[in-house]
């Protein structure tokens, strides 16, 4: 009898939790979590960012335990975030003192303070590399001591800073000069989001969303359900220092603020023409900034991101993309991940009750008394 | 690298706003009121509202019922039993006078809930006129304004197609007259049950965020035409083939072989304890 089955109850579950710690254990292999680390860099990034928790090793902690699998590490991290007080805000992030790895514009073939390609897959070809199969820890010391001769004689005395390059614009007057809207950003997590949002909570959303869904949604938008078109004015991944302010005695000297660390994000100014009506009802074309950010490196997803803000920056009935309530509220891993899952659930009390109304409808029955 | 969960699972913090959301909802009879859903160690749509609910609520000296469509011993109904003991210690029970928090999806126990009793609803969608309208802007507009054209027109345009309102579970309900609520997904059977209830009845929907309660005898009333009356799924002529049980939800059983239909209590602690009184009996009258 089918209904039974889900009623296995308390031995059926640790049997089962049982048959998931075989299937974890049964090849006689262990990852340590150092492995992790060193060698699944941009997992370990992918599942910091939709986790919104930056720590590597509980993310590759995460990754070990739920063997893999990408929705329950982040589902992992997430629940382990509930149990965190949050005790700190950090102070507003310069990103202009980030300390970059990679910096690329699409925009221009050359930018003030240069284009730097750093690590990426971009240039690669997608061949399997079969001498990965066996590597020695002697071919990498060899490989690296190699790579280290290369860069012997280059001397770097100073860290470089980079300018943004919307500022070389911005002096051109070809992007509008805002004030700073120094307005304190609301908190997703402890406030639920209500709509019309606050660009302050998209963009928190956003960042926490689903690599695919995002991706998948800025894709749409940038295909034809969408009406932004952006070119990449700007995409860098590096190191940026995290300050907390005292919490009680509120110091105003900057020098004066705790560093707590740096994170490594992703960083993405895309540059999108938007139409602007004028005084003689003359429409002119104006560049917007689209706003892409997250935790490690994850381009595509940062980029995705910064078409769905500027999406959602400027409303339109036509498409899904533009609608907030449609992006913000499917994106969330733990959320679509965990909802689709619990139609696996049992549900024959809610079917019974469908499955009566339907048998008297098919009786016939002219009121609704039974 | 060893650590204990804090007790009831979440820091003080997160307790005290689930709290002050649940205090708000409970002033608000049928309002829903947003609040900052954690993410829990259970996944979304599984009872996080409620599991949230519960522990915010617990205290050392609470016990807990927790079942599911009905069971005691469902597979999700055992997790949360497990996952709520491990972080409180609390004792569990399976008879719903034992306990003080009983967590339920999708039904309200047969036993009748009293006063110093707290029933803790796990909900999926706990907005009545999503579709009426996705748009959550627009939904709470209409809760506002008191606009409740597009509930009664679902159920007026179910009479024009099919004759009679054809609602499954989760059949709309007017909480103190004024806002419109969906009862969590529980079978029509059980709504009348939410009238004038002893016990205060808590709703929580974890992944929509929502909080929602019906205070103690509150006027819970089900969405109905006055020649259209509301109505409960009937089991007339039906009875539990275990305990005997008329008058309750029951489970439609189809016996595999001889493709023959039984019904027995949905409720199963109820049926038990019908079973076990029924067996003291027959024992007590053989010894007179």
């Amino acid at each position: 009898m089918g209904y039974v089955a889900v009623k296995g109850g308390t031995k059926a579950i640790e049997a089962s939790i049982d048959r998931l710690k075989y299937d974890r254990l049964k090849g006689n292999e262990i990852v340590e979590i150092n492995t992790i680390l060193a060698t699944m860099r941009t997992l370990v990034d992918q599942v910091m960012s939709e986790a919104s928790l930056y720590a590597p090793f509980l993310a590759a902690l995460a990754i070990k335990q739920a063997g893999g699998s990408m929705e329950e590490a982040v589902f992992l991290l997430r629940a382990h975030r509930s149990t965190l007080p949050r005790n700190y805000y950090s102070e507003t992030v310069e990103v202009e003192k980030m300390f970059v790895e990679r910096r690329v514009s699409a925009s221009f073939k050359d930018i003030p303070g240069g284009q730097f390609l750093g690590a990426t897959n971009d240039y690669t070809h997608r061949l399997l590399d079969f001498n990965l199969v066996e590597e020695s820890m002697e071919d990498h010391e060899q490989w690296l001591a190699e790579y280290k001769k290369g860069l012997e004689g280059i001397n770097a005395t100073e860290i470089q800073y980079f300018p943004k390059v919307v500022d070389y614009l911005r002096a051109e007057g070809l992007f509008k000069t805002y004030p700073l809207d120094d307005t304190t950003p609301k908190d997703v997590t402890k406030e639920s989001i209500q709509f019309p949002s606050d660009r302050s909570e998209r963009l928190q959303v956003l960042t926490r969303g689903q690599t695919g869904a995002v991706t998948a949604l800025g894709y749409a938008s940038l295909r034809g359900y969408g009406q932004v078109h952006p070119t990449i004015g700007e995409v860098r991944v590096g190191d940026i220092p995290i300050h907390v302010n005292h919490p009680y005695e509120k110091n105003q000297d900057e020098e004066d603020l705790f560093y707590i660390g740096e994170i490594k994000v992703t960083e993405v100014e895309s540059f999108v023409p938007v139409p602007v009506k004028k005084n003689d009802r003359k429409e002119e074309l104006e560049f917007e900034i689209g706003y892409g950010i997250s935790f490690g490196q994850n381009e595509t997803k940062a980029i995705a991101m910064s078409i769905l803000d500027q999406c959602l920056e400027s409303p339109h009935g036509e498409f899904p993309t533009h609608d907030e309530e449609f992006v913000l509220l499917h994106i969330d891993s733990v959320e679509s991940t965990g909802f689709i899952s619990h139609l696996k659930l049992p549900h024959y009390v809610t079917f019974q009750s469908k499955l009566d109304s339907m048998r008297q409808v098919k009786k016939g029955g002219k009121t609704n008394a039974n | 690298m060893q650590t204990k969960p804090h007790f009831a699972f979440f820091d003080e913090g997160s307790k005290k706003e689930i709290r002050r959301a649940t205090l708000k909802a409970v002033a608000i009879p049928g309002y829903q009121v947003p609040f900052a859903s954690r993410e829990m160690p259970i996944a979304r749509g599984w009872g996080t509202g409620g599991l949230q609910l519960t522990l915010s609520l617990i205290g050392k000296k609470d016990v807990l019922k927790v079942i599911d469509q009905g069971a005691d011993e469902s597979v999700n109904a055992v997790s949360i039993k497990k996952l709520v003991q491990y972080t409180t210690g609390v004792a569990l029970t399976d008879h719903t006078a034992e306990a003080n928090i009983i967590q339920s999806r999708h039904r309200i126990p047969e036993h009748p809930l009293r006063e110093d009793q707290i029933l803790v609803l796990q909900v999926p969608n706990p907005e009545p006129l999503r579709k009426v309208d996705a748009r959550e802007y627009m939904t709470k507009r209409m809760h506002a304004e008191d606009d409740y054209s597009g509930a009664w027109l679902i159920l007026f345009e179910q009479i024009m197609k099919y004759g009679k309102m054809t609602t499954g579970a989760a059949h709309p309900v007017y909480v103190n007259g004024r806002y419109v609520m969906a009862p969590s997904p529980i079978p029509r059977f059980d709504n009348p049950k939410m009238y004038y209830s002893d016990a205060l009845i808590l709703l929580g929907a974890g992944r929509e965020k929502k909080i929602y309660a019906v205070p103690p005898y509150t006027n819970v009333e089900s969405l109905a035409f006055e020649d259209y009356p509301f109505s409960k799924e009937s089991f007339k002529g039906k009875q539990c083939k275990l305990c005997g049980a008329e008058e309750v939800f029951l489970d439609e059983i189809i016996n595999q072989e001889t493709g023959d239909r039984t019904y027995q209590c949905n409720d199963t602690s109820y049926c038990m304890e019908r079973l076990n009184s029924a067996q003291e009996k027959e024992v007590e009258s053989s010894y007179a």
